[in-house]
């Protein structure tokens, strides 16, 4: 069994120290309370300013608590925040498959569609922004229930409805698949949510790791697929890639 | 490829033939501040960072110049900068379109005899972002400049013309010349001639020697010789109409909108010089070949600004996008309407004097119906403006096409389609200044052949079709209206200083 981290020990420090007293606190006050060298200081404070812990006052240049702690068991990202930042990614993502894209986040037991891009034929679509997928049965679902273990909890406890004839109903197919999904990176599904229709998805994250929402590409399943009913590379690739770069973009704006 | 001179950054893009991005690069530069009111940039800062974009989106790309079929410039229009000719450096910063130092200048001109005139032969209101006045301040202020400019010792160029007179090689021959659409915006250029017109640069006190030689917008200017040479720059465009070109709106009707810190619509009308009775400017679209195509213009000054100051000066919300979130938490506005009149109204209304104001008020207002009331506010200064540009056409267009980072709103863009009561559409290459700079580009040297194999290129990504019932939409609209006629009110009623 590993140690503890003494960078972690003393990251909790200084979110104690600022959660008492006046609250605000410059850089070298903080240092010497807690008997830390100020590099050392500076780079904890910089980091917990980066996952949104702690803010600093433009004016005064002093640190104090972020409001992320106030709300840490909510929302990690705001919806909307996610889609601006996205929306390059997911034009060039239906750019270059040539089919629809979708991004997802977790919303009230279900996959909730945060942005839409249309198949770029110039069909008639319909702008899906706002409507709710089912977890167990779209790839983008499968990818929150993957990452998130409360999530798939939830699923397992729940009858998993069936929606076409080839929609996992069984937790523990169900169970299996999202172990692939961790180990691969990402998820696939074939006519399991519609006839005909298949979907390939892979997470978005923060910095960290958590997985905040998912993005993918639907369409007809003999596009998405090759003849082995399996999900195409190229497209698998494509996914993945623009799944990262909205990843890497919220990584740079933090 | 596309070098996009804007307000904030200069961006170097590779697009390939199916107009899908290859390669951006990208670099910002000061903006200088030296007293209030005073927006300055420095020129040569700018073509230092065209020195180091260009070959960084080349290596992006993985290509070489020979493989760059063309090159045009589109940039952030009105700003100038003038230069001494033999040694190629500015004699000041550049003066920025958001420069307000002409105020005073602008109120004496609006007094002079002709000023009538001036607004015939060039379509545009006195005001002080367009470059003339600003020209005319740095000739009477800048020690020497008059003497240097009827010399022929300086020259005068929009930022087109400084990065073509720099690429085709600055002191060394290089060429200068700058395109309709930037001429149309500087108060100097006659619209039905496109020449600089003797009695304007007479109004406004400008020499003739210092102006570039007026080209159309898509043609072969010359190559590079600088930087990576041997490119063609064979097209340059202001960016809105350039945005209006990216966009395809081709058709005498067509209307395209771009959404970022403010809001501006332009609107095809083909081939007709159409003076606006509503408020609008006239301004050229862009030419392609000889003959002109016409525009009319409808600026919105705040859109995504006032979003930027419910976040940094309310601090309602962290991020701009939040506004979304927040507004949603309410089904309406209350009966709270925001009219950001920050620095007064444009189209339609041209009132230098309103001030913003915020009405309905009510102990039931809260922070969620100011967000839908910040996000309404560009909805129907939209609506304003669309409705101008119908009346001035005689005819309703038919659709809205959308671009600018604003556009990633979902409920805004669905408001603007439910109170113009037409769909909203947006394309799915989001870089429409940068593509209609290289779709000109691209068409004068043979790389698309006709402006149909470019609409062919023109992708979906996203529609809003109109939903608000008639009765509502027309009975907000007057209450809107209602709210911006109490900023006139307000406007008389403040004390002149």
């Amino acid at each position: 069994m590993p140690g503890p981290i003494q960078s972690i020990e003393r990251a909790a420090a200084v979110l104690r120290l600022l959660a008492r007293g006046s609250g605000h606190h410059g850089l070298t006050e903080i240092a010497d309370s807690l008997g830390l060298a100020r590099g050392t200081a500076h780079g904890i404070l910089r980091t917990l300013q980066r996952v949104e812990f702690v803010e600093q006052d433009q004016a005064t240049g002093r640190y104090r608590l972020g409001a992320a702690l106030l709300h840490l068991g909510t929302s990690y990202l705001d919806a909307n925040e996610l889609r601006s930042r996205s929306i390059n990614w997911a034009d060039t993502l239906a750019a270059r498959s040539g089919q629809e894209v979708r991004i997802g986040m977790h919303h009230d037991a279900a996959v909730l569609v945060v942005h839409h891009v249309f198949r770029p034929d110039d069909s008639v679509q319909t702008l899906g922004i706002g409507a709710m997928l089912p977890l167990h049965a779209t790839a983008l679902g499968k990818v929150l229930l993957a990452y998130d273990p409360d999530l798939a909890a939830a699923a397992r406890r729940r009858e998993l409805t069936s929606l076409t004839r080839r929609t996992i109903t069984r937790t523990q197919a169900l169970e299996r698949v999202l172990t692939e999904v961790r180990s691969q990176g990402w998820a696939g599904e074939a006519e399991e949510y519609m006839p005909g229709e298949a979907s390939i998805a892979a997470p978005i994250r923060i910095p960290g790791g958590l997985v905040v929402g998912a993005i993918g590409i639907s369409g007809a399943v003999d596009r998405l697929c090759d003849s082995t009913g399996r999900p195409r590379a190229t497209l698998v690739r494509q996914v993945v890639q623009a799944a990262e770069a909205v990843t890497t973009s919220l990584v740079d704006e933090n | 490829m596309a070098i996009d001179q804007g307000t904030t950054s200069t961006r170097c893009i590779v697009f390939d033939q199916n107009a899908r991005l290859v390669a951006v690069a990208q670099r910002e530069h000061r903006q200088y501040h030296p007293r209030p009111g005073w927006v300055e940039q420095d020129a040569v800062e700018i073509w230092r960072n065209v020195d180091r974009i260009m070959p960084q989106a080349l290596r992006q790309a993985g290509i070489t110049a020979e493989q760059v079929v063309a090159l045009g410039i589109t940039n952030q229009r009105e700003t100038f900068v003038v230069w001494d000719r033999h040694t190629g450096v500015p004699v000041a910063r550049a003066i920025v379109w958001e420069d307000i130092r002409t105020e005073e200048l602008v109120a004496e001109l609006e007094k002079k005899p002709g000023i009538e005139e001036v607004r015939e032969r060039c379509g545009l209101p006195l005001a002080n972002y367009f470059s003339a006045p600003s020209l005319r301040w740095q000739l009477d202020n800048v020690a020497g400049l008059r003497e240097k400019a009827e010399r022929g010792d300086v020259l005068f160029g929009t930022m087109d013309t400084w990065l073509i007179w720099n690429l085709t090689g600055g002191v060394n021959g290089g060429l200068h010349v700058t395109d309709v659409t930037n001429a149309s915006r500087t108060m100097l250029m006659n619209l039905g001639t496109r020449q600089w017109d003797p009695m304007l640069l007479d109004f406004f006190g400008v020499p003739a020697s210092m102006l570039p030689e007026i080209r159309p917008s898509s043609e072969i200017h010359g190559r590079t010789t600088r930087v990576v040479p041997g490119i063609s720059i064979t097209a340059a465009l202001g960016d809105q109409h350039a945005a209006l070109f990216g966009q395809t709106c081709f058709e005498k009707g067509s209307i395209k909108g771009t959404y970022g810190t403010g809001g501006f619509l332009l609107m095809n009308t083909g081939n007709e010089l159409v003076r606006s009775k509503h408020g609008l400017l006239t301004t050229i679209g862009y030419q392609i070949g000889a003959e002109p195509t016409y525009a009319l213009e409808g600026s919105i000054a705040v859109a995504g600004s006032l979003v930027q100051w419910f976040r940094d000066n309310l601090g309602l919300i962290h991020s701009a996008p939040e506004i979304e979130t927040l507004a949603r938490t309410v089904k309406d506005n209350g009966g709270c309407y925001i009219v950001p009149a920050f620095s007064g109204l444009f189209a339609p209304h041209w009132l230098a004097q309103a001030r913003g104001l915020v009405v309905g008020l009510t102990s039931y207002i809260n922070k969620g119906h100011l967000a839908r009331a910040v996000l309404e506010a560009t909805g129907w200064q939209t609506r304003e403006v669309v409705d101008a540009m119908n009346a001035d056409l005689g005819a309703p267009t038919p659709v809205l096409k959308v671009d600018g980072g604003m556009t990633a709103d979902h409920l805004l863009m669905q408001f603007i389609a439910d109170v113009l009561d037409i769909p909203v559409v947006r394309p799915l290459v989001a870089e429409t200044v940068s593509l209609g700079a290289a779709y000109a580009a691209g068409l004068a040297s043979g790389y698309w052949p006709d402006l149909e194999g470019l609409r062919r290129n023109w992708h979906l990504a996203a529609r809003w079709n109109p939903a608000m019932d008639a009765h509502h939409r027309e009975n907000e609209y007057a209450n809107w209206k209602r709210a911006v006629e109490l900023t006139f009110a307000w406007a008389r009623s403040t004390p002149s200083t």
